[in-house]
């Protein structure tokens, strides 16, 4: 059974353009495991310093995950997963 | 190269004015793939500031769904600087996300809210890489476009 995972463009270069791909895991922090063994370098762009990064959003079922536990968000099959970068920037 | 309307410009300008003193942003949405921006989307900053913007988070996932759902991307990611030039900062290229974009930034320095020629710039960010685009105001976008 798998989850699928919304990947944005700029992460594409790590699925071979797909535009989603399926994993699995029971916590988010295991499904980015689960999709860095098949998509070397993508846990990289998510996670810094054993969290997630704070310009990426991953969403759970249409909830930010941030208020689901982050990383040790719980997940089961038929979730949907999608991740995000911030829009975001500025002068300073 | 980016061509967008002169109502698209005039759009851009308008937001950036009324936002003022605070960072106004948004993005033109367009059919995937033709780079053509159609539907100006004015995005809340929810950063609230005068040098920092940022699409909360919320509404970031529902704007993004409606483009799914409409096949479409952005085609342009603007903002505004109120108090510094229309060139990106060290902030906007290293979050720079969306590496097919035109990133447009307008300043409003010169006159705030206030009428008056403002500067509008357009750039490609790829890859840390900041290249300076040409700008050609249209009319309307003839379909073939491109």
């Amino acid at each position: 059974m798998a989850i699928e995972v919304r990947i944005p463009t700029i992460l594409r270069t790590y699925t071979a353009g797909e535009k989603s791909v399926s994993g699995s895991g029971g916590t988010l922090a295991a499904l980015i495991d689960d999709l860095e063994a098949n998509h070397a370098g993508i846990k990289d762009r998510l996670i810094d310093n054993g969290d997630l990064r704070r310009f990426v959003n991953v969403y759970v079922n249409d909830e930010d995950v941030r208020f689901l536990g982050g990383l040790g968000a719980e997940l089961k099959d038929g979730d949907q997963v999608v991740v995000l970068p911030a829009v975001a920037g500025g002068a300073s | 190269m980016l061509t967008i309307t002169q109502a698209t410009y005039d759009a851009i300008v308008a937001h950036a004015r009324r936002d003022h003193p605070d960072e106004a942003c948004g993005i033109v949405a367009g059919p995937e793939g033709s780079d053509r921006p159609e539907r100006v989307i004015e995005m809340i900053n929810a950063a609230g500031s005068p040098t920092f913007y940022e699409f909360d988070s919320t509404e970031l996932l529902e704007l993004y769904k409606e483009m799914w759902a409409r096949d479409e991307e952005p085609v342009i990611v603007y903002h505004s600087h109120t108090a510094t030039e229309a060139y990106p900062s060290v902030t906007d290229v290293k979050l720079a996300s969306e590496p097919g974009a035109h990133y447009v930034l307008v300043s409003t320095r010169e006159h705030g809210n206030d009428e008056g020629p403002v500067e509008f710039r357009s750039y490609r960010i790829v890859d840390g890489e900041i290249t300076e685009e040409e700008i050609r105001v249209v009319e309307t976008l003839s379909s073939t476009e491109s």
